[in-house]
């Protein structure tokens, strides 16, 4: 016993070693992962707080760039008002209104923690759960997606962005409506990222738009993602795949929209009960 | 002690606040990224106890984990680096040999040592660190790019802030 001792006391450096690293290890395990919540993240009270501060600070060195895309923005939405639509013809006002069910709501937020040069980004915003935000929602802003919110506290939420190794978006051609997949390219260029599984026979030209397809479970259909840059040609694929220049700025983030997809429980419970099924 | 205990702390702030607001959007074309925090390990006194140094070391990786929503990335990182320190200064350092005991600092221990130091320690605690975010064998290339490079940048900071608080020593 006492041999044991005296052998760990003149090792101690590499006995303590083992046991912070096992301890570190433990927490980037357990604490990393797409799912769970974690205290130690920005979200939590204390970093929270100074980088809403600091955001304070820094929010005013870019006021003039911020009024202009809402300006821009202002003009668009004025663009959609229908009393900007002169009405032509008597059809168009036997349209019932409440036919529609409203099926997305927006919650503005503004972003007080970001960054793009990681191999996995994640943004902070300023409203939380009180604000109705909760796991899942997806966010764009008005060039384009965002991300998708990973964890919510009271006031704060943390966002998965779009330059993620996971991000997978189910994302189309907007002039010829094909399906492909939207990928993050592993070169960690913040302004590109890949389409994937584009059926063969499809023949996309450079510069054509990218959005978000009708298939993708988290966001509306025909938000923008980006435009063609490069087409990547390898004979004898099965599929096309090529380079997306992305729409977004994620540098230059301000404000972000949170989506409320209001149908998104009822689509849950369907796809639970024929998971139940299969 | 409390002298040393002051330095530390306030260095400890200045190189968080460094690194979390100025340093973490900071990149130069999507390949170099300094992390010279860790300039606050190199720096604690050759005296400091192998548990004060590991806790102090997983204490900064983890507030550095806090603020880049990485839990556990960096404190693991900087223990392996807390343990490498001790094998590099055993071997190069003889502890009796000093009068008064000096701190492994740039201009008490001359150019040619301090900056073996670094380069050594910031190669093992970046390879670590960049290998263990990707985590990707497929990405191998291009993580080793990164890590070299930005071990570079992070070695060039530590350098310049050394000549920057640099004091002559009279022998």
């Amino acid at each position: 016993m006492r041999n044991l001792l005296i052998f760990i006391s003149k090792y101690n450096a590499f006995f303590l070693f083992i046991i912070f690293e096992f301890i570190s290890i433990f927490i980037l395990v357990n604490y990393n992962s797409f799912q769970k919540a974690t205290y130690i993240e920005s979200s939590n009270n204390v970093t929270g707080t100074v980088y809403d501060k600091m955001s304070q600070i820094s929010g005013y060195l870019s006021l003039g760039k911020v009024n202009d895309s809402l300006a821009t923005e202002n003009a668009r939405l004025h663009n959609l008002l229908k009393s900007s639509f002169y009405v032509d013809t008597l059809v168009k006002r036997k349209v019932v209104d409440s036919i529609y069910k409203q099926q997305y709501t927006y919650i503005m937020a503004k972003v007080i923690n970001n960054s793009v040069n990681h191999r996995n980004n994640y943004l902070t915003i300023n409203k939380g759960s009180k604000d109705g935000i909760a796991k899942g929602m997806s966010v764009i802003c008005s060039a384009g997606v965002v991300g998708v919110v990973v964890n919510t506290s009271e006031h704060l939420a943390n966002i998965q962005s779009v330059l993620h190794k996971e991000t997978r978006i189910s994302a189309m051609l907007a002039d010829t409506r094909d399906i492909g997949n939207f990928l993050w390219g592993d070169n960690l260029d913040p302004h590109a990222g890949l389409l994937v599984d584009v059926a063969n026979n499809v023949k996309p030209r450079k510069g054509e738009l990218v959005v978000t397809s009708n298939l993708s479970s988290i966001y509306p259909a025909g938000i923008p993602i980006g435009k063609i840059s490069s087409l990547q040609s390898k004979d004898g694929g099965l599929f096309l795949n090529m380079d997306v220049a992305l729409a977004v700025d994620y540098s230059k983030l301000e404000y972000v929209y949170v989506i409320n997809n209001r149908l998104a429980t009822e689509q849950t419970q369907v796809e639970a009960a024929r998971k139940k099924d299969d | 002690m409390i002298r040393i205990f002051i330095v530390n702390l306030v260095r400890f702030a200045i190189l968080v606040f460094l690194q979390v607001f100025l340093l973490k959007n900071f990149t130069l074309y999507n390949l170099s990224t300094p992390y010279p925090y860790i300039l606050f390990i190199l720096l604690l006194q050759f005296q400091t106890p192998n548990i004060v140094l590991f806790v102090l070391s997983f204490v900064i990786g983890i507030t550095i984990d806090a603020f880049y929503d990485t839990p556990g990335l960096h404190a693991a990182a900087c223990t392996l680096l807390a343990f490498a320190r001790i094998l590099f200064i055993s071997v190069t350092v003889e502890k009796d040999g000093f009068d008064n005991e000096p701190d492994p600092t740039l201009d008490a221990m001359g150019f040619r040592w301090f900056f073996m130091y670094a380069l050594i320690l910031t190669l093992i605690h970046h390879f670590f660190l960049f290998n263990l975010e990707v985590f990707r064998i497929s990405e191998i290339q291009y993580t080793f790019t990164r890590f070299v490079l930005s071990s570079v940048f992070t070695v060039f900071l530590m350098l310049i802030s050394g000549l920057l608080f640099f004091r002559r020593k009279e022998r």
